[in-house]
């Protein structure tokens, strides 16, 4: 292959990566610190990418659809936690499965009766609509270098607050020992509302950011899911940094492992996870 | 308070007695509507209304609907009956789904499904029981092929069907190394080996078979390797929201001015809303377009547009015929359906002027149909030629 393709295939692969970290990221912080298998992260996603969709279309504007459309993932989130997995926190994993099943099947449901079954698409803002060429017939879309750009600003941010701030410092206590955080005085309980309504926020952002990029229809987080499952498994459960280089991993495993060895590309990741769990059984960063 | 209590008991009672009483008398009730009307033909619905294939499934649907309503809501004199039945294009649940309707449900006739892996589970059970099955979508050669049986027939195409006549239209246009690109699933597979089989014919070459697995729809690695292969035009099979993704991203991408796109028509069709601007200039084959002016053809989009929402697509085409063919065969019979023979053999017969042209039904039921060159002007996929008039499949591996 011509060095040029190659690194036009590791930017689609970096670009891939950090959107896949935006999902993982709350997942793994879902995971790791409430020890809640959230399988209702993947719908979570669709619903930023359709709430992006309808917002767009009923103010004209993505920015604002963006805007607006946070908020209203966040307090879902919030309203998730406190009605409905706030119950199950004292019972068995399998309780909080049963459940973010369930929560998948009502939100899929949800987006069918409100957006219907047709496949949708958001218009790139017009602002960003331009192109960089690259060579005599390709071109990157300067979108997709801003949601890269965004995604690596999340990563930043996230970061400065687990490593630099009060908030991260219970965080990573949390993760590390739920049980003597709470024989310390802290109070758990608006720590899980807050860690689930961030993580379903990033979920969503995510789907809002990659609207513009791809096509709208029923159940478009599903797969997105199982490929944050195996980024969380990577990383270590309730790892971001491990989240972030999982990310990196799988993005460019998914965007090199198709071209170069086309017999493997439905298998790929599960062959790196696999590999990854046979050096370290926990994860690279648990 | 023991007023109360003795009012709360006899209300209980009256209510358990109420149940008593309807139990009793529901089988009574059922018996004289047995003999009041005839009773309905059952037509199960096993088609996908969630995930990729959702509109696929409804506009199937609408178009089945739309024939029997036409029809008087009766076939053979006959009230009908819908068990709808959600495959969710699940190919590992279409064995069990099937069986449902076919022994559970006890349905006449089974319609779908959209997607070729479950049309494997489902001829299994239908060789087993016998069923009859009218598939409305799934285009794999297999169906009318080597598993081809007397009770399976098809109102939609095959993959061959609709992408064999592009192979000549392609080296016609001058094209002679070509890149294919599609899922690596059979629908997907069938339909790309339908073009290489002309195209290489003709005298073209294939210089990349590319196969994406199902269904991925991240498709930015898989253009820029076309892009530095750089052939003369690329042929794909996506549909759904992977053929709305793979264009945009085409278009985004800029690949479009400098290699043109080739397609089965479902690449755009039904996804044009969503493709917008980026899938104008596309040529198809499909064995239906906008813009074919037939009379029936325009009496069916004015009353699929008085009906539904929804815009019309082929799908709901091969729903309509599906519904029309039955109506048909059922006239024949006098809405006999247990005789299966004979409804076999009235639904072999079967000649349909549907609005996509005149279909008649080949030995191994498929449809012998024309198959039209198209391409995306102003968001219409307008007939531009007929690529290939009253085209039938060679049922490759089928002894009937």
């Amino acid at each position: 292959m011509d060095p040029v393709f190659i690194a036009i295939q590791l930017l689609n692969g970096l670009q891939y990566g950090l959107l896949l970290f935006l999902i993982a990221s709350g997942l793994t912080l879902i995971f790791g610190i409430m020890g809640i298998i959230n399988l209702a992260h993947g719908a979570m996603y669709m619903i930023g990418a359709y709430l992006a969709y309808d917002l767009t279309l009923r103010t004209g504007s993505f920015w604002l659809a963006l805007l607006l459309a946070v908020p209203i993932a966040v307090v879902l989130g919030l309203v998730i936690e406190r009605l409905f997995l706030g119950t199950l926190y004292r019972r068995d994993h399998l309780y909080q499965v049963l459940l973010t099943f369930g929560l998948i099947l009502v939100l899929n449901e949800a987006q069918r009766i409100i957006w219907g079954n047709d496949v949708q698409s958001v218009a790139v803002p017009p602002s960003l609509s331009g192109n960089i060429t690259l060579t005599d017939n390709l071109q990157y879309p300067v979108y997709r270098l801003f949601v890269g750009s965004v995604c690596l600003l999340m990563a930043g941010g996230i970061y400065w607050v687990i490593r630099h701030t009060r908030l991260g410092i219970v965080i990573r206590a949390g993760a590390a020992n739920r049980d003597m955080v709470e024989g310390l005085g802290i109070d758990v309980r608006t720590l899980f509302t807050l860690i689930f309504s961030i993580g379903v926020g990033l979920a969503a952002f995510a789907g809002m950011l990659s609207a513009p990029m791809t096509s709208l229809y029923p159940g478009m987080g599903d797969n997105v899911l199982i490929t944050c499952f195996v980024i969380v498994v990577i990383g270590g459960i309730g790892s971001i940094k491990g989240a972030f280089l999982g990310s990196l991993l799988i993005g460019q495993a998914a965007t090199f492992g198709p071209v170069l060895l086309p017999a493997l590309a439905s298998v790929i990741i599960y062959l790196i996870m696999a590999a990854v769990l046979i050096i370290k059984p926990r994860g690279l960063f648990a | 308070m023991k007023l109360a209590r003795i009012r709360k008991h006899t209300r209980h009672l009256m209510t358990a007695m109420g149940l008593l009483f309807l139990a009793a008398f529901q089988p009574l009730m059922a018996q004289q509507n047995r003999e009041d009307q005839a009773t309905p033909v059952r037509l199960g619905l096993m088609l996908p209304y969630s995930g990729t294939y959702a509109p696929l499934g409804e506009s199937i649907t609408n178009g089945l609907k739309l024939a029997i309503k036409q029809n008087g809501d009766q076939l053979g004199g006959r009230p009908v009956e819908y068990v709808v039945l959600d495959s969710e294009a699940d190919a590992s649940k279409a064995p069990q789904n099937m069986s449902r309707l076919v022994k559970g449900d006890k349905v006449d006739v089974v319609i779908g499904p959209v997607h070729s892996g479950v049309a494997m589970g489902m001829l299994k059970v239908a060789k087993q029981t016998g069923a009859i099955m009218i598939i409305p979508n799934a285009g794999l050669g297999a169906a009318t092929g080597q598993l081809c049986m007397p009770n399976v027939f098809r109102t939609s195409f095959s993959m061959w069907q609709d992408s064999y006549p592009m192979g000549k239209v392609a080296y016609d246009r001058g094209y002679r190394k070509v890149v294919t690109i599609t899922w690596n699933y059979a629908g997907g597979k069938e339909d790309i080996a339908g073009f290489e089989e002309s195209f290489t014919k003709a005298g073209g070459e294939i210089v990349k078979q590319i196969l994406v697995p199902f269904p991925e729809t991240q498709f930015q690695p898989y253009l820029t390797d076309i892009a530095s292969i750089k052939p003369d035009a690329v042929y794909t099979f996506f549909a759904g929201a992977g053929a709305v993704r793979f264009v945009r991203d085409y278009a985004k991408l800029g690949l479009k001015d400098s290699v043109p796109l080739l397609g089965s028509g479902f690449l755009t069709d039904g996804n044009l809303d969503a493709q917008g601007e980026a899938a104008e200039g596309i040529l198809t084959t499909l064995h239906y377009a906008d813009g074919l002016d037939s009379e029936v053809d325009r009496a069916f989009r004015e009353a699929y547009g008085e009906t539904y929402e929804r815009k019309l697509d082929t799908y709901a085409v091969q729903g309509y015929d599906a519904g029309m063919m039955l109506a048909q065969a059922l006239d024949q019979t006098q809405g006999n359906s247990a005789d299966r023979d004979a409804l076999i053999s009235a639904l072999a017969g079967v000649k349909l002027n549907s609005p996509r042209g005149p279909v008649a039904f080949s030995k191994a039921h498929h449809p012998i149909q024309n198959i039209y060159l198209r391409q995306v002007k102003e968001g219409r996929n307008q007939v531009i030629d007929v690529a290939s008039r009253a085209l039938e499949d060679p049922a490759r591996g089928c002894r009937l």
